[in-house]
């Protein structure tokens, strides 16, 4: 039994009352299964239906039409075996500023009916590095630390499946590492793992597979590797000190005097080469490295034909 | 404690950890009003044949402080959480529309009850009331709690804003109280404004609780019990269905 399945999931916003704008499909039959155990990352550009998707699972928010399932647990009719399956990090930094670190755990664990929870609260506001602001108000906290203590509300019921949106959004270094180093923990004990994420260096490292939505919709499916494998295999990388043609630019990323190709073969990359020389431009700092997830990422958000072939991979 | 119970005791600790704003400042108001009212109406009011307005003033207080009390404890609970955003660690939870109801309402009513007993112990001296029929006093003020929890609950689910909130609280909830005969018999009112007096529910629980005291009312005690519990149920019943389909908080 999948640890998460989404069955055909849409979900369509009405314009606010009063306000102009047509309707707006957030969400257009999403499917697909996380199995128990795996790191799972989903991508996608901002208003992609990335969050409106966990909202869904999490209880946030409902499904216009399909169903979502935890352990077999729909989301809606079975609400509450469903949520005590899953701990979620939401995106936003919130906190109940009439708390301590200690009294809002001990109140999350409370709300799921988990009782003498102290040992674990300890062994979490160890791992997250909390310890010496148990009894800290939330108020007093830093951002960064705030994010800790969210990381430890989601976990305090010890869910089989752990869902973090965007968990290390404006999070310096050392939280990421503490954090992943936790979470990566955790998943090999056999937790399950839903990850959204910006960082594409982070996806690569730690998910073993991927689902890319782009507006609404899914576009990539598959593990990561073969995602890896399915975008032009090479990327060509060099300086220049001018602007490039526009007829150019348009087949690279630039991002200031940075400009990548994807290029599958030698022959390629040659005439790529060609074509800068022939504009005059003098190419600097030339290398050829491989591709990653951030090139697959751009290549699956511009073109269409690479998103069957990465659906047709993966397990649907 | 299970899941509701961990709601209803955050939600108590919560007030309590103000209780200086919570509890203290309408114990304040409370004297002030009666001061300021007790001095200035006492040998100009007329209230039932026996007692003296001062005492008859002080349940009067009592009631309306309760209410009000239990009102804002509830609304300005979850419109805080709303805004703060933090209500989503309860939205996350297993717990049930009946855990929400009851744990909200629950802390409404200790909250009512514990302005109500400060009220009623720094008011009394000024003048002391019987104690004619104590459980009536009892079931009006938990039953009048409840029913201004339950509104509070509502108000909390549906105000998006501060300035929502304080129309509800401005222009309903205090004109309902202060125009439920806390200050006056509305024996003493002209005949139209007792028949608009009949209307307001607020005026049933006021009258009610008073009944408990005086063993005298401006109508019968198991007509505002009656009047009470139905508009209890009915309140109730909304707030229940709108936890339900997640009025405002699931989208």
């Amino acid at each position: 039994m999948p640890a998460i399945s989404f069955q055909s999931v849409s979900k369509t916003f009405n314009p606010s009352r009063g306000a102009p704008g047509p309707v707006v499909q957030a969400l257009d039959h999403v499917g697909f299964d996380i199995q128990p155990g795996e790191f799972f990352g989903l991508l996608g550009p901002n208003g992609a239906g990335k969050t409106t998707l966990i909202s869904i699972l999490a209880g946030l928010s409902r499904a216009s039409s399909g169903q979502v399932l935890v352990h077999g647990h729909d989301v809606v009719t079975d609400y509450a075996e469903a949520r005590r399956q899953l701990g979620v990090v939401p995106q936003e930094l919130v906190f109940d500023p009439f708390f301590s670190v200690r009294e809002s755990l001990r109140i999350q664990s409370g709300y799921f009916g988990v009782k003498h929870n102290d040992d674990w609260i300890d062994e979490l506001l160890s791992s997250l590095g909390l310890t010496d602001k148990a009894n800290a108000n939330m108020r007093q906290l830093s951002g960064g630390m705030k994010r800790r203590v969210l990381v430890a509300l989601a976990l305090v019921h010890k869910p089989p499946v752990i869902v973090l949106d965007e968990p290390t959004a404006g999070v310096d270094v050392e939280l990421r590492q503490t954090l992943w180093q936790f979470i990566a923990k955790l998943n090999r004990q056999g937790s399950t793992v839903l990850l959204t994420t910006h960082y594409l260096e982070e996806a690569e490292a730690l998910c073993s597979r991927i689902a890319m939505l782009k507006a609404g919709r899914v576009v990539a499916l598959a593990s990561t590797s073969d995602l890896l494998k399915s975008a032009s295999s090479n990327v060509l990388r060099f300086k220049v000190d001018r602007e490039l043609p526009e007829a150019l630019a348009a087949q690279a990323r630039v991002t200031g005097r940075i400009v990548q190709f994807p290029a599958h073969n030698a022959r390629e990359i040659e005439s790529y080469l060609a074509a800068v020389r022939e504009t005059g431009l003098v190419a600097e700092d030339v290398e050829i490295r491989k591709a990653d997830l951030e090139d697959v990422f751009l290549e699956v958000m511009s073109d269409k034909s690479i998103s069957t072939t990465a659906v047709a991979e993966g397990t649907v | 404690m299970n899941g509701w119970q961990t709601l209803l005791y955050k939600e108590v600790l919560r007030f309590w950890k103000v209780g200086f704003q919570t509890v203290g400042a309408p114990i304040l108001t409370a004297v002030l009003y009666m001061l300021i009212f007790g001095h200035v109406l006492q040998d100009r009011v007329k209230v039932y044949d026996s007692v003296s307005y001062t005492a008859f003033l002080v349940p009067g207080l009592v009631m309306m402080s309760v209410l009000q009390n239990a009102f804002a404890n509830s609304s300005s609970s979850l419109i805080q959480s709303k805004i703060m955003g933090n209500l989503v660690f309860l939205l996350l939870t297993p717990l049930s529309h009946w855990h929400w109801f009851v744990a909200y309402v629950g802390s409404s009513v200790v909250r009512g009850l514990a302005v109500g007993v400060g009220v009623f112990a720094v008011t009394v001296s000024f003048g002391r009331p019987g104690f004619v029929a104590p459980l009536w006093i009892l079931v009006f003020a938990v039953l009048g709690a409840a029913l201004l929890g339950a509104l509070g609950l509502i108000a909390g689910l549906w105000a998006e804003k501060f300035d929502q909130m304080a129309v509800f609280q401005n222009f309903v909830i205090m004109p309902m109280t202060f125009l439920s005969g806390v200050f006056y018999s509305i024996d003493s009112l002209p005949p139209t404004w007792q028949m608009v007096s009949h209307l307001n529910p607020f005026f049933y629980m006021i009258d009610g609780f008073r009944y408990g005291f005086f063993g005298v009312s401006d109508v019968s005690p198991w007509i505002s019990l009656a009047i009470v519990g139905s508009a209890l149920i009915g309140v109730s019943s909304i707030a229940v269905h709108l936890l339900k389909i997640g009025y405002k908080i699931r989208h």
